[in-house]
């Protein structure tokens, strides 16, 4: 756990700040909450992961240059996203010439960006959150967060800690939801069977709430979910687990 | 085989429509899974062996052409033949070319992809010459005219009864009334009509799954013994294999073998692991009295020294496509070639152009579950990306997806331009949604609102609700 109170720079995600931005306020509560000082720098946009992962590398390192700028003043980069968060921390460091300033710059930024719950858990040593949900949840673990990053024990030791909540896991919580960024919209077929194999390992439980880790993912499950009519609701585990349950879940009516 | 890789999108349709192959493909998402993790389970040393086995292949893959001058020389001192064939089609000739001066009229054929890449059969069948192919996946796809699904389960595909109705219909000279109820009468039966196939054989062709630098030794891991019958009865052993498969030494050979099996199947190792060291030698039993190894380049070469090289790591254990969510939904045969799956999706462009198969490397998640198995620890979607590089570079990228991409980049360079766009964007999709919290159709998600609602903004920006210093 550092000693001095960390400055933490908050990578909204361009999903959070367009769909869903009471999860950056709940981001904000669970890092103040742990110590930290939380900024928002106004010269972040997205990750770039939709240019790069179309292969086009020159948008990417542009877009890579302004947040690794943007984000030069803090101590941690924290975002709410481990496909995101794996973005700066993984990709970035290979988009630069090996040698260069850019370079070490990137990877400077790698080496101090988290997401979310594993930096509270890894890095500021959370044990447990003040917050309560009465009912069973699922946990779908998305694949850059697991795979990438290793993000697996880490949200449900806080959900543990979470009072009246229990977790109960879904077959194939590890397989990929068929989100994949534009692949839902490039593939359509193959990723809405992969989605409604998803939906049907969670409806199998007995949860009546879907958590996880990314927008994009939680946003493709909500979507069908809601699309097969189901009762089965969906939210980001940050909300659960900073008690920010005031907003309905997610594509619920107020 | 017809390429029919540009089609990909309406093979898919084809597949998710199919209801056999779809029971088919949940068999294979469960069952190699389960198999290929209790394995490693059960063998703490694994991803150490996996290091090894990479450097193993890394090491050889940077020496390349010194290992093949000792293995020629090897294979020669053994009294076999070492040929090269720079195309697929110089391998079919050399092939035929051989097979002809035998005065071939049948081959039998054990288990290998390089004789699917080079389209060896039809090849045989044009001069005249029958294949027969020996094992049992391998055999009922024959019969049934299709090419194989999986690399390693080529008839994954499908189910008893469809395996039954081909042996009914080609087995015309077994009485009618047989049973073929179970799955050993099936088993038996193929091992039946094969065992005088092994005998009139004049030429066996296997593949490789490694070639040996120190002892100029090919070898094959099978698990019905197919193989060994094929390559030992003919008087003529011509093995079909290409550039990457060759490794140092034995040594090597077994690290490498201590994951294979492991990855495929689950299995500690496959049931026959056959080593054969030139032709029959003088004293021998039995044994071929010509021993041939064509190896086949088609494009391999030009990978080395790029970023496609580590896909030579490759040992063709299927982990990749076993684990696969895309393979699961599809199954092979949607991704129009021989090599289906994530290592299909790298190794395919590169042997037959990103031009052709560029759906392949696009039709990927990134879910990063091909890499975390693959005990050649390949980078396959590091490698996907780079082929998506490629595409873009040289304009295949359709227009569409340019001019989009480009004009969401235009803003995502420009932060105070993207915050103020962002929050247009909301107001304009609120505008739309009319009080919805969720649209059952948009004009500009057409792709995603096709299967899904599309979840609506629930506030202003969170940027703008930031800069404005308080919750919502």
């Amino acid at each position: 756990m550092p000693e001095t109170v960390p400055k933490v720079g908050l990578f909204v995600t361009c999903l959070v700040d367009v769909f869903r931005p009471g999860v950056g306020w709940a981001a904000v509560k669970l890092l103040r909450d742990a110590g930290c000082e939380v900024d928002v720098p106004r010269g972040q946009t997205c990750c770039g992961q939709p240019a790069y992962n179309t292969g086009d590398r020159a948008d990417t390192r542009a877009i890579a240059e302004k947040t690794i700028k943007a984000f030069e003043p803090f101590d941690y980069v924290v975002a709410p996203s481990g496909s995101c968060a794996g973005m700066l921390k993984k990709h970035y460091p290979e988009l630069f010439e090996d040698g260069s300033a850019l370079k070490a710059s990137a990877e400077a930024l790698s080496a101090k960006t988290h997401e979310l719950i594993s930096f509270l858990v890894d890095i500021m040593g959370v044990e447990g959150v003040d917050a309560a949900f009465d009912g069973t949840v699922t946990y779908h673990d998305s694949c850059s967060g697991l795979r990438e990053l290793g993000i697996k024990e880490q949200p449900r030791k806080l959900l543990a800690t979470v009072s009246g909540l229990t977790l109960e896991e879904m077959e194939e919580s590890e397989v990929c939801c068929g989100f994949g960024g534009t692949f839902c919209v490039k593939y359509p077929d193959i990723s809405n069977t992969m989605v409604s194999s998803k939906v049907g390992h969670a409806g199998e439980t007995s949860a009546g709430l879907l958590l996880a880790g990314d927008l994009g993912c939680l946003m493709n499950m909500a979507g069908k979910l809601k699309r097969e009519g189901s009762p089965v609701e969906v939210r980001h585990v940050a909300e659960v687990l900073a008690g920010a349950l005031d907003d309905p879940a997610i594509g619920e009516n107020g | 085989m017809d390429i029919t890789s540009p089609a990909f999108k309406s093979n898919v349709k084809r597949a998710i429509g199919d209801k056999q192959l779809q029971r088919a493909m949940g068999n294979v998402k469960v069952g190699f899974v389960k198999k290929r993790a209790a394995a490693r389970e059960n063998l703490p040393e694994f991803d150490q062996l996996r290091d090894q086995a990479r450097d193993i292949k890394n090491h050889t893959l940077e020496h390349l052409d010194l290992y093949y001058e000792i293995y020629e020389k090897k294979v020669e001192a053994t009294g076999g033949s070492v040929h090269w064939a720079a195309t697929a089609k110089d391998a079919r000739d050399i092939i035929l070319e051989i097979c002809q001066a035998h005065g071939a009229r049948t081959v039998t054929k054990g288990k290998s992809m390089i004789a699917e890449e080079i389209a060896l059969n039809e090849h045989l069948e044009a001069a005249g010459i029958t294949p027969v192919e020996t094992d049992l996946g391998e055999y009922i796809i024959q019969l049934r005219n299709e090419p194989p699904s999986h690399i390693i389960g080529p008839a994954i595909h499908l189910n008893r009864d469809q395996v039954e109705a081909s042996f009914r219909a080609a087995h015309t000279h077994l009485p009618d009334d047989r049973s073929l109820e179970e799955v050993s009468e099936l088993v038996d039966e193929a091992r039946q009509v094969l065992r005088q196939k092994y005998i009139d054989a004049d030429v066996g062709i296997t593949g490789a799954n490694y070639l040996v630098a120190e002892t100029g030794t090919s070898i094959i891991v099978t698990n019905e013994g197919n193989g060994d019958l094929t390559q030992s009865l003919p008087k003529v052993h011509i093995v079909c294999t290409s550039l990457e498969k060759l490794v140092p030494t034995l040594e090597d050979v077994s690290t490498i073998l201590r994951v294979l099996a492991r990855s495929a199947t689950g299995q500690e190792f496959s049931t026959y692991t056959t080593l054969s060291t030139g032709a029959r030698r003088k004293g021998d039993p039995d044994g071929p009295e010509e021993y041939h190894v064509v190896i086949l380049d088609n494009g391999r070469s030009d990978m080395l020294g790029t970023e496609f090289q580590d896909m030579l790591r490759c040992i063709r254990c299927g982990a990749c496509m076993n684990h696969c969510p895309v393979y699961h939904s599809v199954g092979g045969h949607a991704y129009g070639w021989v090599y289906p799956g994530p290592m299909g999706a790298v190794l395919t462009p590169s042997l037959i152009g990103i031009d052709q198969a560029g759906h392949l490397p696009n039709a990927s998640t990134f879910c990063g579950r091909c890499e975390a198995v693959c005990p050649m620890r390949i980078p396959l979607p590091k490698m996907m990306r780079h082929w998506r590089e490629r595409e873009f570079e040289r304009h295949l990228t359709p227009r569409t997806v340019r001019t989009s991409l480009s004009l969401w980049a235009f803003l995502a360079r420009r932060p105070a331009l993207y915050h103020l766009a962002a929050s247009t964007f909301i107001r304009a999709l609120k505008l739309l949604a009319f009080g919805r919290s969720r649209l059952k159709s948009a004009p500009f998600a057409g792709g995603w609102t096709k299967y899904r609602d599309l979840p609506m903004p629930s506030g202003r920006s969170f940027q703008e609700s930031w800069r404005a210093g308080g919750d919502e």
